[in-house]
């Protein structure tokens, strides 16, 4: 895919549930005067280690420093980036419509099913819809609601998940558990 | 045991023999604690917090051991900011202890709370709040590891009042040798090094620049190997002095913007250069655009988020540096480069024909600042350790000392921390107090951390202070004069009378204003091992030269304010 010093990278990090991690990783970023687009933390499959996934838009060159710095901190146990290929991702938005102007319309179902989202909640004054997907397909859902009037609209940062067969966080805990034996022998 | 009792057990448990600090409100249970524990840990108080860390680092970098500190909450942990990021940028380990309100108070802008662990984070290379008198031996032990090991640098302890006062039923010190996110030395890729020895093989013009890594990596013999069987020139940064003695056949110098002509102008020359332990900081590159796009570049470091932060390079090695030359030695022919080594001496020569000379052995006129380097270098027989302060005086320090052993040179390198030199030089007298410490500050710096003269009175700390004063602050001065066309805007400093200030603190002392008498008055400093406050009165204008313009690249070279270096050349 084309890069440019604009092309939006995905960095995951791994690391530690300890306190102050979120601000050791985003003053890094800070300090480069890089915006962070979207961030979301969450558990992983790996028992106490959480996951960091943060959007930014930058260089290849900017990117691989900060990961490389974001990796240096000591409570941090791996952290990689990828372009939007080497991954894949989902955003959720959920929207705020009112209700009367939804009922009247004929084509608001089939708006609902061509865009793939579903209604969570509704009552007499409103109704929640909410839609998984990539952000310019939540963005158009947006477009298409906004005859309607929107109320609310919010959407979460990027989760992702890796195309790749390896997992590397797991392999370089194995690696590290088997160092940890080493040393415990000497 | 009390959560303060726990701390200093685990001080001693990590062979901590010396202790800089200055006691407050929530530091008090701890130095409470300290008064039963005077003969297993010296303590040294400072007149201000800056100067405990300042302290700190000169001990470490004297001595390899990790220096510690402990101070009080809000002011006295803000104090203590600029010497941890110095330590930070510089590599030293430190651990830093800082009191804290209690728990229950954090969050609530108490008397003398301050976010510690958000002013710190990004200065240190961990920090961390101890809350409960349990985590107490678990965190210490963490933070000498983490501070020593891999790439050293400053961890901050912030310990809570109540942490200090909990009760402890047992205690326990382990100490820390794994942590399971962090690797501090890599497993030393063969292969990388066997590319490496073929790329020196076929080099016709290898040249090695190193950094403080050797130091810290304890490879002096390694590089030294090196060097000779490759036949292979090396060049220093300002961190990496004392490395290598100024006397081995393939030293050619230091690098950077006033460093020797002939590394500066060769690293556009080299085929190949090989870089261990330095991070190519711009004081060294110049302009990094312009720099060695002629060579391929090795860079051998610890810390893999040097390699190619700043300079692209041909083959990274994410290596101890001990490990990486010594493997490396090993797998390289048998080389030599007369020659090419030859042509980094030519212009050694011309420098110090035209600057070096002038500098140290004028035949007229005041006194320069290099002379009183070089005299001091003469008479101390290379053996001494040069502190600086920053600035001018570093600079000259850095171009007219002599080194024949390693761990010699201590100055602020990364940060520039003017006042960095007089508290350092008590930590490094500390840690080798056998050593004649020399320390060359100018007027300016010296006045930044002047309330240390206390500290150095109260424990007759035989550091040996050389005032360089020409009253300015003269590197801004230099500027001034150079760039900003003699506007001297708030660089003329009226200066108190030293040899009085020395009187109140009853340290021998001398001035000297004529060059006759500088020899005499540096071996009257230097004849036994009391303060001694040596205050030289300069010629006002000095500047230093060879310098390297700020955004001009390795071969932009003045020789003086009028004059380029041309190599014979155009």
């Amino acid at each position: 895919m084309e890069e440019n010093n604009n092309t939006l990278f995905t960095v995951t990090v791994y690391s530690e549930n300890q306190v102050g991690l979120l601000n050791q990783i985003s003053i890094i970023f800070t300090r480069r005067n890089l915006n962070i687009w979207s961030l979301t933390v969450s558990s992983t499959v790996l028992e106490g280690v959480h996951k960091f996934t943060i959007a930014c838009r930058t260089s290849r060159r900017q990117i691989e420093a900060v990961v490389k710095q974001i990796e240096k901190r000591i409570d941090v146990i791996k952290a990689f980036y990828y372009t939007d290929d080497e991954i894949i991702y989902q955003e959720v938005a959920l929207y705020k419509v009112p209700t009367d102007k939804i009922l009247d319309d004929n084509d608001f179902e089939s708006l609902l099913h061509r865009s793939n989202a579903q209604i969570l909640e509704i009552n007499r004054t409103f109704a929640v819809i909410q839609k998984t997907g990539h952000c310019d397909e939540t963005k158009q859902l947006y477009e298409e609601l906004s005859k309607y009037g929107v109320l609310q609209f919010v959407r979460s940062g990027r989760v992702a998940i890796t195309r790749s067969t390896v997992e590397q966080v797991s392999r370089f805990l194995e690696a590290q558990e088997e160092r940890r034996e080493e040393i415990e022998r000497k | 045991m009390t959560g303060s009792e726990a701390i200093i057990k685990s001080l001693i448990a990590e062979n901590v023999d010396v202790l800089f600090g200055y006691p407050g409100g929530q530091i008090m249970p701890f130095f409470d604690k300290l008064y039963d524990y005077q003969k297993e840990l010296r303590q040294i108080l400072v007149r201000h917090e800056q100067g405990a860390v300042h302290a700190a680092q000169g001990y470490a970098r004297a001595c390899g051991k990790t220096g510690v500190v402990a101070v009080t909450s809000g002011p006295g942990a803000t104090n203590v900011i600029t010497g941890v990021a110095d330590a930070m940028v510089d590599s030293t380990p430190l651990v830093v202890i800082t009191g804290q309100v209690s728990a229950s108070l954090l969050g609530t802008d108490a008397f003398q709370e301050t976010d510690v662990l958000g002013i710190t984070l990004p200065i240190t290379k961990w920090s961390y709040q101890i809350r409960r008198a349990e985590d107490i031996a678990w965190a210490v032990a963490r933070a000498f590891y983490i501070a020593r090991s891999g790439r050293p640098g400053p961890v901050v302890l912030d310990v809570t009042k109540d942490a200090q006062i909990g009760i402890l039923e047992d205690f326990k010190y382990e100490p820390c040798s794994f942590i399971r996110s962090y690797i501090p030395v890599p497993t030393l890729q063969k292969s990388k090094i066997q590319e490496a020895a073929q790329m020196l093989a076929e080099a016709k013009k290898p040249l090695i620049v190193y950094g403080q890594g050797i130091i810290l990596s304890h490879a002096e013999e390694e590089l030294m190997a090196l060097c000779n069987k490759g036949g292979i020139p090396a060049a220093s940064t300002l961190l990496g002095l004392s490395a290598l003695p100024n006397d081995f056949e393939h030293y050619k110098g230091m690098l950077g913007m006033h460093g020797n002509i002939g590394p500066n102008i060769k690293t556009n020359e080299a085929d190949l250069i090989l870089a261990v332990g330095m991070r190519f900081d711009d004081r060294v590159t110049g302009k990094v655009d312009t720099y060695a796009k002629q060579a391929k570049i090795i860079h051998i470091d610890i810390d893999i988020a040097e390699i190619g932060k700043i300079i692209p390079v041909d083959l990274g090695i994410h290596a101890d540096a001990k490990q990486a030359l010594g493997l490396l030695t090993l797998l390289i022919p048998e080389g030599n480069h007369s020659e090419w080594e030859a042509e980094f001496d030519a212009c050694n020569a011309v420098e110090r024909k035209r600057v070096s000379l002038p500098e140290i052995a004028p035949s007229e006129g005041p006194i320069n600042m290099g002379e009183v380097v070089d005299m001091v270098a003469e008479v101390s027989k290379h053996s001494a350790i040069v502190i600086t302060d920053v600035g001018q005086n570093q600079m000259m320090a850095a171009r007219y000392s002599k080194f024949n052993q390693s761990r010699s040179m201590i100055t602020s390198g990364g940060l520039g921390t003017m006042g960095f030199g007089l508290p350092a030089a008590i930590g490094a007298k500390i840690a080798q107090p056998d050593r004649h410490v020399c320390f060359f500050g100018g007027d300016g710096g010296v006045q930044m951390t002047i309330q240390e003269f206390g500290t150095i009175m109260q424990e007759q700390t035989g550091v040996k202070v050389i005032i360089l004063n020409n009253n300015w602050l003269g590197n801004v001065r230099q500027w001034q004069e150079l760039f900003f066309g003699s506007r001297y805007s708030q660089t003329r400093m009226l200066n108190p009378d030293y040899m009085m200030i020395a009187e109140a603190y009853g340290f021998a002392h001398r001035r000297v204003t004529e060059r006759a008498e500088l020899r005499e008055a540096v071996e009257d400093m230097l004849k036994d091992n009391r303060p001694y406050i040596l205050e030289a009165c300069i010629v006002e204008e000095g500047m230093v030269f060879p310098m390297i313009p700020p955004g001009k690249g390795v071969t932009d070279i003045m020789l003086n304010a009028n004059e380029w270096y041309t190599d014979g050349r155009k």
